[in-house]
């Protein structure tokens, strides 16, 4: 057990050092989620009307921080391909190493880089006028909360860059997983201008419950269509915990299980 | 006693359709080498895969340093050590960067991991490359730093797999070189090629595999053999071709042959070097002054030809090393 958590950290340092290596990855994996801000904010912020104190900028901040740690899922699953495409993963696997170290070890560099790049986002909001109004606490809150999701998620990436084992067909994958469930949602606009049946399915949606707790942890109001009155809707905090232990409890076997008998 | 050893493995893919190895035994003595030789597509990654617990056969037995690899694959891990075509390191990272990680990863303290890391990029002659990304090495030079990344706690037991496939002869003779070291220090290697010269140079003992299966194996010499004997070759002015060839008939006893182009004569013969010293000696009385001579054996392209009845198909010719060729 000693062992297989410093195995899991020799392979975070791994992904630490190849930041430090290769510097341009560490500053064009903030520069996206930036763009994103600067985005909405300047291009569809002044068409989307809202009576929110302090205008788009709050409502928006929670839906991109979430998209950002939801691209962990992308991100995960691409590094791992690229190692099994590499060779790489045949040798680790040949070492006397924990099998759990090298996914275990992944997950955690990858939530390691997101802390970095929502302390950038949480700045650069701040220079476009985002101003949260609950208070330290809760504000930290939010972010643990955000990387505890962007961990969850980084299972499902471990999955599904074992499953597909080619580094383009993943980057496709994730992109199909991952586009639809941060657009159909309340991220970025209210999901009660949706037709009503999407309504739930959006307002359901794990991005919809952690955006509306982050809101929430923010010191915003949030708004719900459909499923107003509904559990996720009335508790999105504790149903994004839910999501989250679901997310791990299936993902996590499932992933160490697979990478225990992947083989070309 | 046997280091590794191989009992009817039997592995499939595409649910049986594709039939990677179909009943193959082999194993290795412990302290030599052997060279699992065969074209693309015969089984030799697999086996090599299965033996290093990276892949588990439908059915069959094997074990390496007496140890079960389907039963206790984590007992085997630590005594082997893998590298070649699909055991890669990160070439982001730099060689330093690399071998101490995989120190690391092999429970080596901090300490002892740098020290290890410096010895091996020492006797690999990558010192002076230790500090730069693996991205920006020679074939060579990453092939050597994967070999090193494969010895960090000194295995029992080393599998190579195809370790000089795409270097050039450069590379591929360096990487000869510290593979010959490595066997003087007793590591019991087994190292799939499908270069016929490179098995005859490292190897005492060669498979050959075709098919998934072990078709022949044996020493280099006993392969050869096995095709046929040893023909003595000698090429002389064309005034003396007449005497030599009865110089030759007498010795050999069997019929001569003549290639008049390359003024070349040859004939079987059964006591090779004895024989050759006797014709030499024959010219010599009769005055006579070889421009060439020399026993010529079969190549193992014949071995496999005589094998299989086919040649070995995608074999890739390696570049010709001409000290080894045959002539001696």
């Amino acid at each position: 057990m000693k062992n297989a958590i410093s195995d899991a950290l020799v392979i975070t340092k791994r992904q630490l050092l190849q930041l430090a290596r290769v510097p341009e990855v560490l500053i064009f994996s903030t520069i996206q989620p930036v763009m994103f801000v600067l985005l909405f904010r300047y291009v569809f912020g002044g068409s989307i009307s809202t009576d929110q104190p302090g205008g788009y900028v709050q409502l928006l901040m929670p839906g991109i921080f979430v998209q950002t740690v939801a691209f962990t899922l992308a991100a995960t699953a691409s590094g791992l391909a690229e190692d099994m495409g590499k060779g790489l993963i045949d040798r680790f696997r040949s070492l006397p190493i924990s099998r759990s170290a090298l996914v275990v070890g992944r997950t955690l560099g990858d939530s390691l880089l997101n802390i970095l790049v929502l302390a950038v986002m949480g700045i650069a909001g701040f220079v476009v006028g985002w101003r949260p109004t609950s208070g330290l606490p809760q504000v930290m809150l939010g972010f643990l909360f955000l990387l505890l999701f962007g961990y969850a998620l980084s299972w499902t990436g471990i999955f599904v860059g074992l499953s597909a084992r080619d580094a383009r067909v993943v980057q496709n994958v994730s992109f199909i997983i991952t586009f639809p469930m941060t657009f159909l949602s309340n991220a970025f606009a209210p999901t009660t201008g949706m037709p009503r049946p999407l309504q739930y399915v959006a307002e359901w949606n794990p991005v919809s419950t952690m955006v509306a707790a982050c809101r929430q942890l923010f010191g915003l109001e949030n708004q719900f269509g459909a499923t107003a009155g509904s559990f996720p809707s009335e508790h999105p905090l504790v149903m994004s915990l839910i999501y989250m232990v679901v997310i791990m409890a299936i993902f996590v076997p499932l992933s160490v299980r697979k990478y225990k008998n992947s083989s070309k | 006693m046997k280091s590794v050893v191989a009992q009817h493995l039997i592995k499939t893919y595409r649910n049986g359709e594709v039939r990677a190895l179909d009943d193959l035994s082999l194993d290795v003595e412990e302290g030599t080498v052997l060279s699992v030789l065969g074209p693309n597509g015969a089984g030799k990654t697999t086996t090599v895969r299965i033996l290093a617990t990276l892949l588990a056969p439908d059915s069959g037995h094997a074990t390496v340093g007496g140890i079960d690899v389907i039963k206790s694959p984590e007992k085997v891990r630590e005594i082997i050590g893998l590298s070649g075509q699909y055991a890669a390191v990160d070439e982001t990272l730099t060689g330093w960067d690399n071998l101490v990680m995989f120190g690391r990863l092999y429970h080596l303290g901090k300490q002892a991991s740098i020290n290890r890391a410096n010895e091996l990029l020492e006797r690999f002659s990558l010192t002076d490359s230790a500090r730069r990304p693996i991205k920006t090495y020679s074939g060579g030079m990453r092939r050597r730093l994967d070999l090193a990344a494969s010895l960090i706690v000194r295995p029992k037991v080393l599998f190579l797999d195809e370790p000089t496939t795409g270097l050039d002869p450069r590379g591929r003779q360096e990487m000869w070189g510290v593979i010959e070291e490595l066997v003087k220090d007793g590591v019991t290697l087994l190292l799939t090629t499908q270069y016929l010269e490179e098995a005859d140079q490292l190897a005492d003992e060669i498979a050959v595999i075709d098919h998934g299966k072990v078709i022949a194996r044996g020493t280099s010499d006993v392969l050869k053999k096995q095709v046929g004997g040893e023909r003595l070759e000698v090429v002389v002015e064309s005034a003396h071709i007449k005497t030599t060839m009865e110089i030759v008939a007498k010795v050999s006893g069997d019929k001569v042959s003549l290639d008049e182009a390359l003024r070349q004569i040859s004939a079987p013969v059964s006591t090779g070097a004895t024989a050759l010293i006797e014709v030499l000696r024959a010219l010599d009385a009769a005055g006579i002054h070889p421009l060439d001579v020399g026993l010529k054996r079969p190549s193992l392209d014949d071995v496999f030809m005589s094998l299989t009845g086919h040649v070995a198909e995608e074999i890739v010719a390696a570049p010709v090393d001409k000290k080894k060729k045959g002539r001696k």
